[in-house]
């Protein structure tokens, strides 16, 4: 009988062509997408061309989205974008976007159904783990792994050992997959999971949105993950429905596989959760910080700008008014996301709170523009990382944390809860 | 492989944000990237390095961003070499990708201080710090990054194999 496998092992093990692999051994797997943004595909593009090969391995499976400083933000990242526009054109890469059709590429793939289940996909982009939610071996490589990849169709990898993480339990009220995640990296720190495979399982994943599991997917990089895998259940399956331009391949962990490690928490003991400068492993309970005052929020990314987070930050913002000192962004992550946040009336709550509306872009998260700090300026901000200068200034400040604990912020003026606002969530 | 140079010495978890900030990232010329290196955690770092210097730090080097740019950043400012106690994934598989030397050397990292003179030997496999007069032992690199380095890279690696493969088609 074959060796119980774990889930990143089954998949690399089958998409290698070999019965099992241990962890350490090198294997060369075909990739099922690759992923370039605006600021990492002209530097793949530029490294591609030197090769002077003139052909791409297939441009089905090249997608290319301009999120990162959309809409652009100056002279030379247009012409950033123009390199791109014109790499698409000349190969018929026909998933190129920018302009009206983009949005944050982690958020946009999956909901075009370009992603399923058992893919593997590499993407020149740290945040490529995002689609572990669905079960696909996803993860970051940078522009000449990109680059070489549109050459060969093929990427090697180090088979990780895994490190299990099973929730139990029942959530707090406005506890979300962010606080989650959150609670998780402080718990293993930033480097916790280097090199490793992240499995989140158990009963409370299981009851998570798709859309709170991509935000735990997203953010395993932030302990160091190499991906961030969740076994695909029904939810997975019917959310892929509809979408999907490929057939699912459903992997799921072996009974006796072996994991480095199983780390379990009791969920019914996890608040909402404060990541402090400058470190997404600095956590802190909400309930236990002290009178902290801020400058602006953000609401969006590729962690947490989907139609459930602005659902969260408009029954929160609804009949309320953003603090006058907090500019509030709110970033739908998609088209689609703006067109249904429209639809069911949240950009009308969030006009009316004071909130400003941004065109879906990665902005502020990394201080590109659109939301960019001074000196000595604070923000609540419900993105992936808080590193010195990530959102503007060196000297300026990134707190993360969840939707909920985002907008009731900023209608604070200081950082803290819904429950403080006297918002009840019903459970 | 051996270089020589002076120490800049940096803590844990510098990530490629500092390494070079994104608000320079409208660009992939490696000589524009290479005036901002570091700059989010020593501004004055570009002004005081010289061709073949050293960079030391401690866990996870180069967490954060896929951003190739960091090592080209580095590379560029005349870096020859870094060692860390650990270097985050991404930038581990990047830095050879782009031809920038890493060395993972946990005690040496620790030890090794600003200023200090040091030679890195990949061949012996060996650290010298030249000012403390102590000598490290270097864990060896996997054959396949060995293979990489001897080819100068992944991409003249494939493009060696590639041209192999095409000529068997024809």
């Amino acid at each position: 009988m074959k060796r119980p496998m774990t889930m990143a092992e089954k998949i690399l093990a089958d998409r290698a062509g070999v019965a099992a692999v241990e962890p350490g051994e090198l294997v060369e797997v075909p990739v099922d997408l690759t992923l370039a943004n605006d600021i990492t595909a002209p530097l793949a593009i530029r490294i591609f061309e030197e090769t002077r090969i003139s052909r791409v391995f297939d441009p089905e499976r090249i997608v290319l989205v301009m999120d990162h400083f959309t809409p652009n933000k100056d002279i030379k990242s247009a012409e950033q974008v123009r390199i791109c526009r014109e790499f698409a054109r000349r190969f018929g890469i026909r998933h190129y976007y920018e302009g009206g059709a983009c949005g944050i590429e982690h958020a946009l793939l999956p909901e075009l159904g370009l992603v399923v289940p058992g893919d593997i996909v590499i993407g020149a982009d740290s945040h490529t783990c995002t689609y572990g939610a669905l079960g696909a071996f996803a993860t970051g490589v940078g522009s000449t792994d990109l680059a070489a990849t549109w050459i060969t169709g093929r990427t090697w990898f180090k088979v990780p050992e895994t490190i299990k993480f099973v929730y139990r339990g029942k959530l707090k009220p406005w506890v979300s997959g962010k606080d989650l995640i959150l609670y998780t990296i402080g718990d293993i720190g930033v480097d916790g999971a280097l090199y490793r495979a992240m499995e989140f399982s158990g009963e409370v994943i299981r009851r998570l949105s798709m859309a709170e599991r991509f935000t735990m997917a997203n953010m395993a990089i932030e302990a160091g993950g190499k991906v961030g895998l969740m076994e695909p259940d029904r939810k997975t399956l019917n959310y892929v429905r509809g979408r999907a331009k490929r057939e699912p391949r459903i992997y799921r962990s072996d009974r006796g596989a072996r994991y480095l490690e199983v780390r379990e928490y009791d969920c019914s003991k996890i608040d909402l959760q404060v990541a402090f400068p400058h470190l997404p492993s600095k956590v802190k309970p909400v309930t236990e910080i002290p009178e902290i005052p801020i400058d602006q929020v953000v609401i969006g990314s590729c962690t947490n700008g989907r139609l459930e987070d602005l659902a969260v930050a408009a029954k929160i913002l609804k009949g309320r008014r953003v603090h006058p000192h907090v500019r509030t962004i709110i970033i739908p992550a998609t088209p689609q996301v703006y067109r249904e946040a429209l639809r069911r009336g949240y950009l009308r709550v969030f006009l009316e709170a004071g909130a400003i509306i941004s065109p879906p872009t990665c902005g502020p998260c990394l201080g590109g523009h659109m939301g960019i700090l001074a000196r000595g300026e604070r923000a609540v901000a419900t993105t992936n990382r808080n590193f010195v200068g990530r959102m503007g200034h060196p000297e300026s400040e990134v707190y993360l944390a969840g939707p909920a604990v985002a907008a009731a912020s900023a209608v604070l003026g200081r950082i803290g809860s819904p429950e403080e606002l006297g918002l009840k969530e019903e459970a | 492989m051996r270089f020589r140079g002076r120490v800049f010495k940096f803590g844990d978890n510098i990530d490629t944000d500092v390494i070079i900030p994104a608000r320079y990232l409208n660009t992939t010329d490696p000589r524009e990237l290479a005036k901002h290196c570091m700059e989010d955690a020593d501004p004055e770092f570009v002004k005081k390095v010289r061709p073949g210097d050293i960079i030391v730090a401690g866990k996870n080097f180069g967490c954060g961003s896929s951003r190739e740019h960091a090592p080209v950043a580095i590379k560029a400012c005349g870096v020859s070499c870094v060692i860390a106690e650990s270097f985050a994934r991404i930038f581990y598989r990047n830095a050879f990708n782009t031809g920038l030397p890493i060395v993972e050397a946990p005690e040496a990292s620790r030890e090794i201080q600003e200023g200090d003179e040091v030679e890195v030997d990949l061949e012996a496999g060996e650290i010298r710090n030249l000012t403390q007069r102590k000598i490290y032992r270097v864990k060896p690199l996997p054959p396949f990054m060995k293979e990489l380095l001897r080819d100068g890279g992944l991409i003249p690696h494939l493009v060696c194999k590639y041209r192999n493969l095409r000529l068997e088609d024809e």
